[in-house]
């Protein structure tokens, strides 16, 4: 049996979309009522779950506290049935540390983190098959929904190439071809990256495309959690009275 | 934004995995034909005719287009590839299934589709809203996707009557599954089967020749009587293969004898190797080069290859038992000793057929349909064909191809493809030797030729990043009369310190051929340019090869150059790659070349030039020939043909001058410097060429040869080979050198190109240099092009790809391009024997001498020096008396009556075309001195019997 096509030549992935298309995405904010702000994004058939705490004390040792600006805490797991086998991964492992480390870089440069000097955020993501775009939309709108100050949304979207044509919002079997593949953080109003990951090898040609691609793909998914964000608010704001 | 809806499709794979995959349904897909409102032209590319009138049907007067299944697309290829077959749709499902089942079909489909004449046009049913079916409880995956056809049919059907009212537009449905069709029908659908609808083309009648023939409902009835046993399952064989039962092997019929064949065991167990195969039912239906599984015979029926020419030559299909009779006729009168391992085929695992050229034998009965077709290749049985046009095709060579071979049919059933011409005929022969050969030669496609740059062409701005300009330097080229696609230039200039500076200059093929399009891809499967007697098989487009990449004087052009500081005892203190724009003073051929360095009162630049380049060539060669490099000779020819017949006219022995050495010596120069560079920077993933040592036995025969002169030749390593080839002179018989240095090129190995990083043995046996490339000649050889790319990068100047840094892929490429050279030198000879029978068959019967080169059992290998021809003296016939000869393994000599054949003797010898088939005609040579009695040929005898029983086989330049 012949590989499988990623890219046909009417121009239609493996699953119906085009190549500068995103899955399907859907948000929820507000689920968890003992956090201090929680979110749940589903981005095809990734889902991830995100719970702020904070600002609060420092917890544990004092020694860490910054002075001038808060400590950004993050911590990453996948769920046991969330892969292809399943497979109970111990805390703490290489991917999750990882994981947890880009999102703390993330979001130390969206987050006002002066406004609470001597203080901590601690940021938990829980993902389905997780991506690091769906954790940082989740945590996004998490933070968000904490009332954390930000200097803008993070959206983040991946990216890959093939066939000299960039592909937006890799699903997993894209992802599992073995092409390069692209992560991209964004500050959508200033277009700041914030964070930019990719471990394959890609000319520096192609590069730029790929990095529009992911862009531009990042800037879909802003318009959409806007959109979630001033819903989740309008909801919020009838409840109150006003 | 778009409308989706998520479907999730569950399959396990292994018990444990569990695959989620979205699909997501789009309605924003188009149908393909113009004109409709609903899609809005909301597709690209190819599209269908909007009121498509012909192919005139009368099963369906209404315009229509045609919506082909799977089945048809994989069988019924060489049907749709037809000019009179346009506005085809072809499913995505239909599309799928095809790329899983069989790639050649696949590429074939997507070249046709690509062809903006033919309409075809790809519509994403998996897709669409509409048309997407699910997999429903106890269906299975191949009913899904018929239903998942028909759907689309319907779907098509009722979309086009909505474009408007009085639309007759109307969506065909073929297939040949009568179940899929009878149920299409019910569904209201058009449907009709491929065979029903071809025959309904009025305006088409030939297009029904073309038909695979696959007897599904048995509508031929053979003679019912079944003679094959049949083919085990896949399955069985692989059971039976893991066990060591069955042995997995490549068949390989033999040329000689149609009843026998040897299967050559894939795997490295040292016995068993090769299995022999003796009677049809014994070969069970198998077909060269298939892959077939063989069952070992017990010791007692094991039989020897038998030494008997035997052709197929039956018409009839009852003569069965007279098969048996032949078959036993083999076995006779054989030594224990000879016997070898014996087996018969229980099984195909792969099938490799191809279409094959050959001629049509008429059927004896005047009103018969059912002919056999006689293939070129004698190697290939029979093939039953059904034509209505056996009239107009007899004596002509045709392309069919085998669609099955059932079990009670003594030879396959194919169809027609294709008429080639008339047999004889230049064109004709041309096609025939390359379609054999396996050479790709039909016109580039559009896909191709899209990639061209855009004519008028000039050099721009971009062309110019990391780009040296050389325009001012004393550029040349060299090369033999009437080139046209010029790859290399030189040029040599004085440097202010005393030293020179010599530059190689190639063509930068590379900045027009981008990797991954369908430019490359193209060039990549033709692997080199083929040069025949009168034709050029381009590997690349002609406005590359002839003119953009062509570095011809006075235009500006881009190169790719490799430039040395060198001193003035020719050592290399410098040397530098890099990408520049060149303009050449002068095309210059190798006599004109040669004329300029030798006037004394020519002393422009360009010729100063040449001098400087000629004095450092002749160190440069003399310093490799000190080290062991091997000056090797082989009998070229160049035909003189006729201007207005193309006709070979005479023959003459390719000359050699000074600059042809010059030439060679700076292009070895420069292949051997970038061969060191990119296997610097890309040690495991540099393209280079190889040239093994030969095994010592392989000298035996030139070292018995020389002997038996009196001469001694030593081959323990090259540099002694060398200049024992050197001392090897004679002063009563100078052609003795040439005719031992030919004898030296029959014992080399083959030049081969791999990767660096699949192999550790890199010297070049030949050249006497640890390490060299191909890079000189981008225009006609692709692996140049790839060496260009990789010396690119490693140089800056051009980005990579991550192909070019796969071993894996680069090994791939490297195996297709040893198969084309192998093919296209084949190719070659095989189009110098043709000119080489046409030049006879205008010469008459002429005699010439002749020195032997091979002495064998009943006959001797002679070699015309006139023609550079090599032709077989046999002594043994069919129906004269057997003279007596012994032969003499040790020394090597044939004694033939009295008379004693030594290696290099001279004799006298006969050529004459022998065509009393006209498919395989030949050139004779009968001995004519020294005389032998009832063997040697009076030489005044015109009388001379040339349909005579004898088979006798001619060999070009090995």
């Amino acid at each position: 049996m012949a590989g499988l096509e990623l890219l046909s030549d009417q121009g239609y992935r493996v699953d119906g979309r085009r190549a500068g298309e995103l899955r399907k995405i859907q948000a929820r904010m507000g689920v968890f009522a003992q956090a201090d702000g929680s979110a749940y994004i589903e981005q095809g058939n990734t889902k991830a779950l995100a719970v702020v705490y904070g600002p609060h004390e420092i917890r544990g040792s004092r020694a860490r506290a910054l002075p001038d600006r808060a400590l950004v805490n993050c911590q990453y797991s996948s769920a046991t049935f969330s892969t292809g086998e399943r497979k109970r991964r111990p805390h703490g492992d290489r991917k999750s540390c990882e994981m947890g480390l880009q999102l703390r870089q993330t979001f130390e440069a969206a987050i006002l983190t002066q406004l609470h000097p001597r203080s901590q955020i601690d940021i938990y993501v829980q993902a389905d098959g997780g991506t690091y775009a769906a954790c940082v939309n989740a945590a996004t709108l998490a933070v968000l929904d904490a009332g954390i100050p930000m200097r803008d949304f993070v959206c983040a979207c991946s990216a890959g190439f093939v066939d000299g044509t960039a592909l937006a919002d890799l699903s997993h079997v894209e992802e599992a071809a073995g092409g390069p593949q692209l992560a991209l953080a964004l500050l959508p109003a200033s277009g700041q990256i914030a964070l930019l990951e990719m471990d394959a090898r890609l000319h520096e040609d192609h590069l730029e495309r790929v990095l529009e691609a992911a862009a531009q793909a990042a800037r879909d998914v802003h318009t959409l959690l806007d959109r979630v964000v001033r819903q989740h608010v309008r909801e919020a704001s009838i409840l109150l009275g006003d | 934004m778009l409308k989706s809806k998520t479907f999730l499709k569950k399959t396990r794979a292994g018990g444990v995995m569990k695959i989620v995959r979205e699909h997501y349904l789009r309605d924003d897909i188009g149908c393909g034909a113009p004109g409709c409102a609903a899609c809005g032209g909301a597709h690209e590319g190819p599209a269908l005719e909007p009121q498509p009138q012909d192919p005139a049907s009368s099963v369906c007067p209404q315009p229509h287009y045609l919506l082909p299944d799977t089945n048809v697309l994989l069988h019924q290829i060489d049907v749709l590839e037809d000019p009179a077959i346009r506005n085809v749709i072809v499913l995505q499902t239909v599309l799928q299934e095809v790329r899983n089942r069989s790639a050649p079909v696949y590429k074939r489909i997507r070249d046709v589709t690509n062809n903006q004449e033919k309409h075809f046009y790809t519509f994403t049913n998996e897709h669409h809203r509409e048309t997407y079916v699910e997999q429903e409880q106890g269906e299975n995956a191949n009913d899904r996707n018929d239903r998942a056809i028909r759907v689309a049919a319907k779907w098509y059907n009722e979309h086009l009557k909505k474009m408007s009212a009085d639309n007759q537009l109307q969506v065909i449905f073929i297939t040949n599954d009568r179940r899929n069709k009878e149920k299409a029908i019910e569904e209201g659908i058009p449907a009709f089967t491929c065979e029903e609808y071809v025959k309904s083309l009025t305006a088409n009648p030939e297009l029904i020749d073309r038909l695979a023939c696959l007897s599904e409902e048995g509508n031929e009835i053979e003679s019912g009587k079944i003679i094959f046993s049949e083919h085990l399952p896949l399955s069985k064989l692989q059971q039976g293969i893991k066990s060591g039962t069955y042995l997995q092997g490549t068949f390989r019929a033999s040329r000689e004898n149609y009843l026998e064949a040897t299967v050559w065991i894939h795997g490295d167990n040292e016995e068993n190797k090769e299995i022999i195969l003796q009677g049809l039912k014994h070969l069970n239906r198998a077909v060269h080069e298939d892959i077939v599984a063989v069952e070992l015979l017990p010791k007692s029926q094991w039989v020897a290859p038998s030494s008997v020419v035997l052709h197929d030559e039956g018409q009839n299909e009852e003569d069965v038992e007279k098969e048996e009779e032949r078959e036993r006729m083999l076995k006779t009168a054989v030594s224990e000793k000879m016997l070898k391992p014996t087996g018969r085929v229980v099984g195909i695992i792969k099938r490799n057929w191809r279409p094959y050229c050959g001629m049509l034998s008429k059927s004896d009965i005047k009103e018969s349909r059912r002919h056999l077709f006689t293939p070129a290749d004698k190697r290939i049985p029979r093939i039953r064909i059904e034509t209505r046009q056996a009239s107009t095709l007899e004596g002509r060579r045709i392309i069919v191809a085998i669609d099955g071979w059932p079990r009670n049919s003594r030879y396959p059933n194919g169809h027609f493809v294709r008429n080639l011409g008339d047999v004889g005929e230049k064109e004709t022969e041309t096609e025939v030797l390359l379609l054999e050969h396996d050479v790709p030669h039909q016109p580039f496609s559009q896909a191709v030729l899209s990639f061209l740059p855009k004519m008028p062409w000039s050099i721009t701005e971009k062309d110019m990043k990391n780009r040296e300009d050389l325009r001012h330097l004393c550029i040349c080229s060299v090369d033999p009369p009437g080139c046209t696609d010029i790859d290399d230039a030189l040029h040599c200039r004085e440097l202010e310190n005393g030293n020179l500076e010599v530059g190689v200059h190639i063509a930068d093929v590379s900045h027009f051929i981008r990797p991954g399009n369908a430019l490359d891809q193209e060039s990549a499967r033709r692997g080199t340019t083929v040069y025949l007697c009168e034709k050029r098989i381009d590997m690349v487009p002609e406005l590359l090869s002839s003119n953009l990449c062509s570095l011809q004087c006075d235009v500006d052009r881009l190169a790719f150059s490799c430039i040395w500081e060198m001193n003035h005892n020719a050592e290399i203190l410098k040397t530098k790659f890099t990408k520049s724009v060149i303009n050449s003073k002068a095309s210059l051929t190798y006599a004109e070349a040669q004329l300029r360095i030798d006037s004394a009162n020519m002393n422009d630049d360009i010729t100063t030039s040449l001098r400087g380049l000629n004095k450092l060539a002749k160190i440069l060669k003399k310093r490799r020939i000190e080290k062991g490099a091997l000056t090797l000779s082989s009998p070229e020819v160049r035909f003189h043909m006729d201007s207005e017949t193309h006709d070979p006219i005479d023959l003459q022995t390719k000359e050699l001058r000074e600059t042809n050495s010059m030439v060679e010596e700076f292009m070895l120069l420069a292949n051997i410097s970038v061969a060191k560079k990119i296997h610097e920077e890309f040690s495991e993933h540099a393209l280079l060429r190889k040239h093994p040592a030969p095994p010592p036995s392989n000298y035996e025969i030139l070292v018995k040869a020389a002997r038996s002169r009196n001469l001694e030749i030593k081959t323990d390593t090259a540099k002694s080979l060398a200049e024992s080839l050197d001392q090897a002179e004679s002063p009563t018989f100078p052609y003795l050198n040439t005719l031992l240095r030919i004898l030296a090129t029959r014992c080399m190995m083959q030049a081969v190109y791999f990767c660096s990083g699949m192999d550790n043995d890199f010297h070049h046996y030949g050249l006497a240099s640890p390490i060299y490339t191909h890079f000189t000649s981008p225009i006609r050889r692709y692996a140049d092009v790839i060496v260009h790319r990789l010396l690119a990068v490693a140089i800056g100047a051009d980005c990579t790809y991550p192909e070019l840094t796969d071993k894996h892929k680069l090994a791939d490429i490297c195996k297709n391009l040893n198969f084309r050279h192998k093919m296209a030198q084949y190719a070659q000879r095989a189009s110098v024997a043709f000119h080489t029978q046409l030049f006879f068959k205008s010469k008459g019967i002429v005699s010439e001498e002749a020195y032997i080169l091979f002495v064998r059992k009943n006959a001797i290998v002679v070699l015309i020096p006139k023609y550079g021809l090599e032709g077989t003296v046999f002594f043994e016939e069919k129906d004269k008396p057997n003279p007596q000869l012994i032969y003499d393994d040790e020394i090597p000599s044939l004694k033939i009556e009295d008379t004693v054949f030594h290696v290099f003797d001279k004799v006298k010898v006969k050529i004459m075309l022998d065509s009393s088939n006209l498919q395989h005609q030949k050139i004779r040579m009968s001995l004519v001195e020294p005389q032998i009695p009832g063997i040697s040929i009076p030489t005044d005898t015109s009388n001379m019997d040339l349909n005579g029983p004898k088979k006798k086989k001619m060999k070009l330049g090995k």
